[in-house]
């Protein structure tokens, strides 16, 4: 479509290059990136000069590093985030472009290079480290920034709903209203006019009482010479024409047909393919293994030993992974044998009624409050698994000293780090290239990204470049699951059919207190973690704690609804402030939904409503049980509140994804262990929801309340699997207490 | 002994070995890496290409059983032009993928949807459309199959602003 913009995926200019000292790129990645939030001037600074020449040794003019305006007209942001579908690049280019007045068919958004140049807002753990002894810039920056990025030390992780909330809000957008104002007042200076006679449209700058323009791309060499107001004026949300418009996605063209290229795609020439085993019980260790029937399958080159497991270098991947196949190799089991899923919910249950908490919060006297018999529930959910479609793929080659690694993970710059900490190499010898990511949900974030110390070591053994894939079989049973979790519920009701003291003690390895919002206003109310870690390595699952924690609260919160007797949606209510926003998302999912209109016999209705990444969302799911004993969803209604939206098409998009995500994982989805290794072989115990299980009517809604931006990529999450449940208690009477369903189903 | 066959409407050889699964040989030996690697055991469909017209899971056929048939995969959709096929334009129309590592094999699954049925009711979609997205675009293929096939008051009904 040739008024599309277009997305190109590579990276920018390697930020790599000969005679570029790290610490002198640094400053000067500060430099710049202060010439858009501090006012300092790119000129004033040799190592700024040098850093903005890597970007523009292909012609144009960088503002504040994010912004390159061509002389073209061209505008090419460099987003320090990883678009995994989500479509946060192309909301992030819409708030610049918006505060930019840019011409919206010339931008393009490019990924920034994994340097800490380019570390999200500018600074990172690298940087930090080396900006002892440079307090002149560290005093030019504002106290709100610096408390800021204390929250941002993940350098340029994507994850946390926080690309448009904190990058887009904090920095995209003062970019584009800064690098506005240097264009004007270089066209106020060009044409001999006050800056107040001068308007912004589709990238020109405008002399309406003369009639002439003049374009950005002839201003911009110019304009980037100038210091930047540090705190331009943002536009009136009333002026927006690019912002809060469903603008096409910039990626999606490559995704139609085939052109896109993922990690997995990547190849060079000489490049080996090689597949791995790590050890089945997780913990364990390589003992043994007899390399020769590998090194008989016409194709494979080698086998590698690691510590704890072992990997078969090929021609191609599937010589490769017949050749792991035909490998016998022995681990230990690291002590952990005896681990099950049974053992562990065991020691939850054990953890919780000895009743030392790891740590607790809430308020007013909740053991008084219980009294003597309380209502009370158990719940259990499993690990689950990411499953994201793209398998974990990377190829790394070192030559001549120097380390190149290529394909998509979400955090690009952590992602070097690690490997210059295997390699034992100099981090100017280290090169990420980030590319195309076939779907994450948390799983490619930088604490449990194993595969690029796989990769380093046999990169640096290896003469040729080596692209590591892991198979399905690998990614399904070693995942950084999101972990296996039990509640213990109790809560006691007044005559009037209110709550008076409530009480959540989970069993998991973190405490979920600090993400997760309890909406209700009770007298008495006590959250208390209990601390049990396993074998198995757990990690971010799209919307973290609130998807177990939702479960939890939103169940029992039906199930004390039943118990006093109350209508689900007015019991919610009863519990909630007056005037807040939680109120007001229930009130219109009840209303869009038709909440308490007859439906067909063996069709019930469940509601929830989850507050996750600061957005609140409530579903109400119509379902029944089917004569397989599955559970079949007809229709969800749904009513967000995200404060505002930058792209209402992609962002109902994100909440129909995280909506299906969260049936799926309730409905069919489970890592269970025996003797400390995963059950699960692929996705064919491991069942994923596919179309016909998929909701034929979602009717979505969003409230634009202004309040301060919120997540969109999670928190259609939390909400589905407990208005899944209640939905089926409205039509069984049978409460569901354990996920998944389909265990149930089938017991 | 090269395995003759078509791929894309053009004749080609094949060195690889005869039990290399489809998907391989077209991904490392021709280079095509719109066809993706999902799962290995034809339970995911990100794989799927069409083999005389059979939408077909090429991570789990052996190359030696496609000699002489025709093979056609995502890269080969589009016309000579270079004009989208309606299904892909269709893709893009009602915003589809995501990540959009499945949708090649979701895209190549409903072209065949289509030219099998002409315009598929959806309970013929539940029952084809059997390929896994993760990221949960069900609902917009739904929808862009649908309009590919004119049945626009079918197709799910746009995005609602503000209340």
């Amino acid at each position: 479509m040739a008024d599309t913009p277009t997305a190109d995926m590579q990276p920018a200019a390697p930020a790599k290059r000969k005679g570029v000292k790290r610490r002198a790129f640094l400053i000067g990645g500060v430099a710049v990136v202060g010439a858009g939030l501090f006012g300092i001037s790119i000129a004033d600074s040799n190592a700024a000069k040098s850093a903005k020449a890597l970007l523009e040794s292909d012609g144009g003019h960088i503002f504040a590093t994010w912004l390159k305006i061509g002389e073209d007209d061209s505008i090419t942001i460099y987003s320090p985030h990883t678009d995994i579908g989500q479509g946060s690049n192309t909301g992030l280019a819409q708030m610049l472009a918006e505060e930019l007045d840019a011409a919206w068919d010339q931008v393009r958004v490019v990924s920034a290079p994994a340097e800490p140049a380019f570390a999200n807002v500018g600074l990172g753990r690298a940087f930090l480290a080396d900006m002892t002894g440079q307090p002149a810039i560290i005093n030019g920056i504002p106290q709100s920034f610096l408390s800021f990025l204390a929250r941002q030390m993940n350098l340029q992780m994507t994850g946390g709903s926080t690309a448009l909330r904190f990058t887009g809000r904090v920095t995209f957008q003062n970019v584009g209203a800064a690098t506005r104002l240097a264009l004007v007042e270089t066209a106020a200076k060009r044409l001999a006019v006050p800056a107040a006679e001068l308007t912004t449209q589709d990238s020109h700058v405008i002399h309406a009482k003369s009639g002439r323009a003049l374009r950005y791309g002839e201003l911009a060499a110019e304009a980037a010479t100038l210091s930047l107001d540090n705190a331009p004026k943002l536009k009136d949300p009333s002026q927006y024409r690019i912002m809060r418009q469903s603008m096409q996605r910039l990626d999606i063209p490559a995704k139609v047909d085939g052109s896109a290229q993922y990690g997995m795609d990547f190849s060079v020439p000489d490049m080996r393919v090689a597949t791995i085993m790590a050890a089945p019980v997780r913990g364990g260790k390589l003992t043994s293994v007899d390399t020769a029937p590998a090194l008989a399958v016409k194709g494979v080159e080698k086998v590698i030993k690691l510590d704890d497991a072992v990997a078969v270098v090929a021609k191609g991947y599937w010589p490769a992974i017949s050749g792991l196949r035909a490998l016998t190799p022995q681990f230990s089991d690291g002590g952990n044998g005896g681990i099950s899923t049974a053992s562990i919910f065991k020691a939850h249950d054990d953890l919780m009624a000895k009743g030392e908490a790891d740590s607790a919060a809430g308020d007013g006297d909740v053991q008084a409050g219980l009294g003597a018999q309380p209502i009370e529930a158990k719940y259990q959910v499993p690990f689950l698994h990411h499953a994201m479609m793209e398998p974990f793929a990377l190829t790394a080659h070192f030559k001549d000293g120097k380390l190149n690694i290529w394909g998509g993970m979400q955090d690009p710059l952590a992602t070097k780090m690690m490997a210059v900490e295997v390699s034992g190499l100099d981090a100017d010898d280290v090169t990420f290239h980030p590319m195309m990511i076939g779907g994450s949900f948390g799983r490619r974030l930088p604490m449990y990204m194993e595969i690029v110390g796989q990769v380093t070591k046999l990169a640096m053994q290896l003469p040729y470049p080596v692209k590591l894939i892991w198979s399905r079989e690998e990614e399904v049973a070693q995942g950084a699951y999101r972990p296996q979790s039990s509640a213990a519920l109790k809560a006691s009701l007044t005559k009037e059919k209110r709550i008076k003291a409530y009480r959540n003690d989970y069993a998991q390895p973190e405490s979920a207190e600090s993400e997760t919002v309890f909406p209700y206003a009770l007298p008495a109310v006590s959250r208390r973690h209990f601390a049990h870690v396993s074998n198995q390595q757990t990690g971010a699952w799209r919307s973290v704690n609130s998807t177990q924690q939702g479960f939890y609260n939103e169940s029992f919160m039906d199930e004390l609804a039943h118990a006093a007797g109350e209508d689900p949606v007015v019991f919610r209510r009863n519990h909630l402030k007056a005037g807040s926003r939680h109120l007001r998302v229930l009130d219109e999912v009840a209303a869009r939904s038709g909440w308490g209109s007859p439906l067909p016999a063996g069709t019930g209705r469940g509601v929830a409503l989850v507050e996750s990444f600061r957005t609140i969302v409530a579903h109400v799911i119509e379902a029944s049980v089917g004569d397989d004993g599955m559970p079949k969803v007809h229709k969800v209604t749904t009513v967000v509140d995200a404060g505002s939206i930058v792209n209402p098409d992609a962002a109902m998009a994100q909440i129909e994804g995280g909506t299906i995500m969260g049936l799926s994982s309730a409905i069919g989805e489970a890592i269970t262990l025996e003797n400390g290794a995963v059950q699960q072989s692929n996705l064919a115990d491991y069942p994923l929801l596919k179309m016909a299980g998929a909701p034929l009517v979602m009717d979505i809604h969003f409230l634009n309340s202004g309040a301060d931006m919120g997540g969109i990529g999670e928190p259609g999450v939390p909400p589905a699997a407990p208005a899944l449940a209640n939905a089926l208690f409205a039509a069984t009477g049978k409460r569901v207490r354990n996920l998944p369903i389909l265990t149930q189903a089938k017991a | 002994m090269a395995i003759q066959t078509s791929i894309n409407g053009k004749p080609v050889a094949l060195a690889a070995e005869p039990d290399t699964p489809l998907l391989w040989v077209i991904r490392e030996e021709l280079g095509l890496t719109g066809t993706k690697f999902g799962c290995g055991i034809a339970a995911c469909g990100a794989c799927t290409v069409h083999v005389n017209g059979e939408p077909t899971r090429s991570c789990s056929l052996p190359v030696s059983e496609v000699a002489g048939k025709s093979i056609t995969t995502i890269e080969g959709l589009k016309s000579a032009d270079g004009t989208l096929h309606a299904v892909q334009q269709a893709w893009i129309s009602a915003q589809v993928p995501q990540c959009g590592y499945c949708q090649s094999g979701q895209i190549m699954a409903a072209v065949a949807l289509i030219e099998k049925t002409g315009s598929p009711s959806d309970a013929q979609i539940d029952e084809a459309m059997t390929n896994i997205c993760r990221c949960g675009t069900y609902p917009r293929i739904r929808k862009a199959i649908h309009a590919a096939t004119g049945q626009a008051a079918k197709a799910a009904k746009p995005v609602e602003g503000g209340a």
